[in-house]
């Protein structure tokens, strides 16, 4: 774990939580010249129709910009508020929405890091003189001093691990990146909170999607599109079985996600489980649990976050959504760039829009978006 | 480390005479103005005495004088009060692009209320121009509010030229007036205006009291309700130790200063920074106000530079910082969305010094610089790029 001078000076996203709260506190407490900052992303009043439950500290929302200043005003650093709400519309929500109209379950986390967390707020960054940011991540960045090449690994408490949506950082990033939590474990952190008596120490976890309400991705679409004066286009469409008989009718394929159960609306003697979506059909493929399973996927739009490539077939653990216990696989280099995954197992559920981070052990070796 | 406010079109330091002339008060004078009794006249006379101190710097007659509770409440009340006073079924109201958005989001409201509301462009300058105001002007025309002074770059309207067209037209004229106390020479009988607003904090007293002159016999209905207070134009107990903060405050301005130290600061920053300009630059404009777009950078992060530098200056007006569009003013006169992002309002004062000038010369010069190296390596330098199409 590489740990910066004493005295430098460190940008914080400070998100108004528990964890980047207690990461700004703690650099403080270690005599580095902290400058907190959170990025303002997105306007929770944008879309009225969506009926926000204020109390619940969604990201962005003004209560969370109050808990960050009134945890920098506690440790005594200077706070800002960042406004990238422009480029996080452009590089998150409008990729985000395409995604789902193209019938994908996409990530926007992995998104956000990409080209605002570790990007634009790399430059507010630069612009205060801070050479290092940190954040609440829990993950591990060392360096390699034979590759010459920074790394990504899991975080010691792999409970909260989240380098899942880390693996399209680049090398550059890597570098001026610091996740002081992830040597620690969440008990740990609030611990720390309560004993420095942060205003947040107490704060509940957000586990939803910060700029969706209540994760109802589907309202969240309509609204935004009633709000770029579009509508859906043409809503219903087939529900079909696996030997392609029509089944029942659905209300629009962006409502549905591979492996879902709930909300199907057949009845059926065995629970029936969605295995494809496809939107230009507008058909929606249901079958039982056990067709859900599969062995192989193609990875597109690599980055070989840790390591040089990948030149002939390797053998990794490869994680296809957030909480997935990474499963044993061969990588195969594929010539237009991409990688096929075989596993030696099949896996289930294996969804379009969603991310293949390659793991050996606590290494973060890449990542692409199943195709 | 020291810092040096150079931000005095947000708003302002209390005065020591202000500060002691409102301490006294809250202290001493608890009465209630309304009430009859020895304290409440005594509270009362506080009230008065700071009424004609107001009145003797507008240049008006102490009972033309409201007390309300700042600029934004002086602007709504001379906004949505003369208009809604009108009982004409079709209203109309003039004003320009470049109103603080107290005017700005109030005739919004009006707009919501089925009044009619011409948007007056400016001049490259920030200038309205007073043919514009009068080939505007419509039969059903109630209202035409142009402020006196920009808060952003400090252009100054030519009121008593505006005013001229609205007294032909029998249309009531009202000027936010905001920025000019202490700036600018105050007299509502030259400048013809019927409404003005102006708020204490803009001119070292404190935050929470303002005023609006309404000219003797010009029609506002209140927008508020309760007693009778203020010839009922305003309701509420009145706040005596602002008033007498704010009479206080009008009564110490003093000469208007001159230009000099913005002259400095202006000139300091063109001579060391390449590729900056002022915007507006050749207008009519407050002394101590100077807007200046570095090309390239953005004003956000420069303004963040500068405070950890120990300087505080402002992108676009205090309002509309931490909003996402840039700012309407700069983009009325012609900026460029980008231009406009990369602007920095410096807004002088009287505690500042040319030393303090000259240091924050050094420090714009200094960031720029950086910003302007920085910026090419850390975006759009080929990284690879995860697109998800």
């Amino acid at each position: 774990m590489f740990t910066p001078e004493p005295g430098a000076t460190i940008a914080v996203a400070m998100s108004g939580g528990l964890d980047s709260s207690t990461v700004a506190a703690l650099l403080a407490r270690d005599g580095y010249r902290v400058v907190g900052m959170t990025m303002q992303l997105w306007n929770q009043r944008r879309l009225p129709e969506l009926a926000h439950d204020e109390g619940t500290g969604r990201c962005c929302s003004l209560d969370d910009v109050y808990d960050a200043r009134h945890v920098a005003e506690q440790i005594g650093i200077p706070y800002y508020v960042v406004n990238f709400e422009k480029q996080f519309e452009e590089r998150v929500v409008v990729p985000f929405v395409n995604d789902y109209l193209a019938g994908r379950t996409p990530i926007p986390c992995t998104l956000c890091n990409n080209f605002i967390k570790f990007d634009q707020f790399l430059e507010m960054a630069d612009a205060v003189e801070a050479h290092t940011i940190a954040t609440g991540h829990y993950a591990r960045v060392t360096y390699n001093s034979a590759t010459d090449r920074y790394e990504l690994r899991k975080a010691v408490d792999e409970s909260k691990d989240q380098t899942y949506f880390l693996f399209g950082l680049t090398q550059t990033q890597l570098s001026r990146s610091w996740f002081p939590l992830g040597e620690t474990n969440k008990n740990e952190v609030r611990a720390i909170a309560r004993e420095l008596q942060l205003a947040v120490a107490e704060k509940p976890e957000s586990y939803e999607i910060c700029f969706v309400p209540n994760n109802d991705y589907a309202a969240f679409l309509k609204a935004y599109l009633k709000d770029k004066g579009r509508e859906m286009e043409r809503h219903t469409g087939d529900i079909v079985n696996t030997e392609g008989r029509t089944i029942g009718q659905h209300a629009g394929v962006h409502h549905f996600t591979v492996g879902q159960r709930k909300g199907i609306g057949i009845a059926a003697p065995d629970p029936l489980y969605v295995i494809a979506t496809d939107p230009a059909a507008q058909t929606v493929t249901v079958g039982a649990n056990e067709q859900l399973l599969s062995s192989r996927l193609i990875a597109r739009q690599i980055n070989w976050v840790s390591w040089g490539g990948l030149t002939h077939p390797a053998r990794a653990n490869v994680r296809i959504r957030n909480r997935h216990i990474p499963a044993p696989a061969t990588l195969t280099p594929l010539a237009d760039g991409n990688v096929e995954v075989r596993f030696d197992e099949p896996q289930r559920a294996i969804t379009p829009g969603q991310a293949a981070v390659f793991y050996a052990d606590d290494l973060v070796l890449g990542g692409g978006w199943i195709a | 480390m020291p810092h040096f406010y150079f931000d005095h079109n947000a708003t302002t330091p209390v005065s020591p005479a202000v500060l002691a002339s409102m301490n006294e008060c809250l202290a001493e004078v608890y009465g209630n103005a309304s009430s009859i009794h020895h304290f409440g006249q005594a509270a009362k006379q506080r009230l008065e005495t700071a009424r004609r101190q107001v009145a003797a710097v507008l240049h008006c007659q102490p009972k033309e004088v409201v007390f309300t509770s700042g600029g934004t409440e002086s602007d709504n009340l001379a906004i949505l009060g003369s208009v809604r006073h009108s009982g004409r079924a079709a209203k109309h109201v003039i004003t320009s692009s470049i109103e603080h958005p107290a005017v700005l989001n109030t005739c919004t409201q009006l707009e919501r209320e089925g009044v009619d509301v011409t948007y007056l462009p400016v001049s490259a300058t920030g200038t309205v121009d007073p043919d514009d105001v009068r080939r505007a002007i419509r039969s059903d025309t109630v209202l035409v509010t142009i402020m006196h002074a920009n808060n952003e770059i400090g252009t100054v309207q030519p009121l008593a030229e505006i005013s001229k067209m609205t007294r032909e037209s029998g249309v009531v004229f009202h000027s936010d007036g905001v920025q000019a106390p202490g700036r600018l020479d105050l007299d509502m009988r030259s400048a013809g205006v019927d409404l003005y607003s102006v708020s204490a904090h803009k001119f070292y007293g404190p935050k929470g009291i303002g005023a609006l002159f309404v000219r003797d016999r010009t029609p506002v209905s209140a927008i508020s309700f309760g007693g009778h207070h203020e010839r009922e134009r305003r309701p509420g107990t009145e706040n005596v130790p602002g008033a007498v903060a704010l009479g206080t405050a009008a009564a110490s301005l003093g000469e208007i200063p001159t230009a000099n130290l913005r002259d400095r600061l202006e000139a300091g920053i063109l001579l060391t920074v390449p590729d900056a300009y002022v915007n507006a630059s050749r207008s009519e404009r407050l002394a101590n106000t100077t807007n200046i777009c570095f090309r390239g950078i953005e004003g956000e992060a420069l303004v963040i530079a500068l405070d950890l530098k120990g300087y505080a200056v402002s992108s676009g007006s205090a309002c509309s910082s931490g909003a996402v569009e840039p700012s309407h003013v700069l983009l009325a006169i012609g900026l460029s969305a980008e231009d406009a992002r990369s602007s920095i309002r410096f807004s002088l004062g009287r505690r500042n010094t040319a030393e303090q000038v000259d240091g924050l010369i050094e420090a714009v010069a200094e960031s720029v610089t950086h910003l302007r190296r920085i910026a090419p390596q850390t975006s759009h330098s080929g990284r690879p790029v995860y697109v998800h199409a």
